[in-house]
């Protein structure tokens, strides 16, 4: 409970940090311009002639590349930077109360970014006549996504003060975790290595987990992955802070 | 109130503190004097719980603090060196969040913010953004923050740097004030200050306490009595050494 106040507490600040910035606003524009230019104009939303939102969740992996970690660089590097990491840490808080709240407060932001989609949805209703239950899958496959990402660029701005090398950083672990199940990439594979060392690969990757969500399919192993993902990146976190300190 | 056992710690190879003990209870306002680099920000981030201490044991009234940090730090205010705050948050709204980590909520949260803002006068800049502050403005914001739970425990590295002198002289009588029924440890390099407002001194040199005692007692080892020699008969020869062996090194 008490722990749950520190947690709230520490999000609404971070919340309020994206909108006391004009950073919030800028990146908002720029990531539903740049999802409506993805599905309507590389995606062919309209030729495809059917009802369905594959052109615009294919796309999501790689515009969340360069999007998310834009959001979650500063996380940590912005507060070693001003020094009020030592502020925050020597209040009566957990250090991890302080990165689930940190994490928590951008992955609203990024829920609500993508909950400005919304018009997507009612044009293809519009439209046709699709499943519903699908669209719906297919957006927390994104959301678990978008975690996944943001939990990357969470530990590497802990790495560093430089909001730069954490960017790059996470693009590039990111970049990794998108191709190690990347159909040309699984498919150059298979001609050096066994199907099966391919495969183990591939199980890594985001790709593979999120393809099921865009099918309609609520795989538990696949929510796992991204849970995963998500846990380990925050335990990483704390454990490069606490480092950081030990000397 | 503040036990300190055998505390070291170490960056890699060089010993910042080295076998550092001493203690303090309440009514005690404890001076921390040392050449630069001697290892007084480090002690105090070790006190506050920043820097796990290589080894050595902190006692916060009877709380470990690596077993118990939560507790430990409850008792604890803090002005970190060079004042920390988030730039993009107002004054106001930097003081409420601090509250609000401590536990404060509601009225209560309200009545210690506004406390705070009186005893280092922020009132006029109560709605202005933290890195438009003129550096002692930010620094006082910064002391609010650690005065605002009213804490058994104040830690502050140099509180009254970059102060007007109308300032440095309001924050010695707070200092002063709040000695008497708390625990106070604060660093400095300005020696008035030391004569002012503590009742004990400390010395640090190269992460040793080379000297403890009242003021009155430190004066006395010079024959002029004067503390800002007995400050340098005991800390400038080793730090001429000092620095004559990192040129060399270098
Ligand atoms: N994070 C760190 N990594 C490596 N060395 C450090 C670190 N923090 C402090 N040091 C070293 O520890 C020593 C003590 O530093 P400290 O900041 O405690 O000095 P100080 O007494 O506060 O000096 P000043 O009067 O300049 O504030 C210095 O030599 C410093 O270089
Ligand atoms: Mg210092």
């Amino acid at each position: 409970m008490n722990a749950w106040a520190n947690i709230r507490t520490i999000m609404k600040r971070e919340l309020s940090g994206y909108f006391t910035s004009p950073i919030a606003y800028v990146f908002l524009v720029i990531f539903l311009l740049l999802t409506g230019f993805f599905t309507f104009t590389i995606g062919n939303f309209f030729e495809r002639g059917e009802a369905s939102l594959v052109s615009f969740f294919t796309w999501h992996p790689w515009l969340y590349l360069f999007l998310v970690p834009a959001v979650g660089m500063r996380l940590w590097s912005e507060e070693r930077r001003l020094g009020t990491m030592e502020l925050l840490l020597t209040m009566p808080i957990t250090s991890w109360q302080a990165i689930v709240g940190k994490f928590l407060a951008s992955w609203l932001f990024l829920a609500l970014a993508l909950g400005l989609t919304f018009p997507v949805v009612i044009t293809v209703n519009y439209f046709g006549d699709p499943d519903n239950g699908v669209i719906f899958s297919g957006y927390v496959g994104s959301l678990m996504l978008a975690g996944s990402y943001l939990a990357v660029s969470c530990m590497t701005s802990a790495l560093t003060r430089n909001q730069v090398i954490s960017f790059i950083l996470s693009v590039m672990i990111c970049l990794f975790l998108i191709l190690a199940g990347y159909t040309p990439v699984t498919d150059l594979l298979t001609r050096f290595a066994s199907p099966v060392v391919v495969d183990v690969i591939a199980a890594f990757s985001v790709m593979t987990h999120f393809e099921g969500f865009q099918r309609g399919v609520l795989d538990t192993r696949d929510v796992v992955f991204f849970a995963s993902v998500i846990g380990f990146m925050l335990f990483t976190t704390g454990v490069i802070i606490r480092n950081q300190r030990a000397g | 109130m503040i036990n300190v056992e055998h505390l070291v710690k170490a960056f890699g190879p060089k010993l910042a503190v080295n076998d550092v003990s001493f203690s303090v209870e309440r009514g005690e306002v404890l001076g921390f004097l040392g050449p630069n680099g001697a290892g007084k920000s480090t002690t105090m981030r070790m006190i506050t719980g920043y820097y796990p201490p290589t080894s050595g044991r902190i006692l916060v009234g009877g709380h470990d603090m690596v077993e118990n940090p939560i507790a430990a730090k409850r008792l604890i205010g803090y002005l970190p060196e060079n004042a920390p705050g988030y730039a993009d948050m107002t004054v106001n709204g930097f003081l409420n969040f601090c509250a609000e980590l401590r536990g404060l909520q509601g009225d209560a949260r309200k009545r210690a913010v506004y406390r705070a803002v009186e005893l280092c006068f922020l009132e006029g800049v109560l709605y202005q953004s933290i890195d438009t502050l003129s550096k002692g403005y930010k620094h006082r914001t910064c002391l609010a923050q650690s005065l605002i739970h009213d804490p058994e425990v104040l830690i502050l590295d140099e509180p009254t740097d970059g102060l007007d002198p109308n300032q440095k002289h309001e924050v010695r009588g707070l200092i002063k004030r709040l000695g008497e029924n708390k625990v106070v440890i604060f660093s400095t390099h300005i020696l008035e200050e030391v004569e002012a407002a503590c009742s004990r001194v400390i010395i640090i040199d190269r992460g040793r306490i080379v000297a403890s005692g009242t003021p009155a007692e430190l004066k006395a080892r010079s024959p002029e009595g004067k503390l800002d020699e007995v400050f340098r008969a005991i800390t400038l020869p080793d730090t001429v050494k000092h620095d004559a062996n990192h040129e060399v090194r270098a």
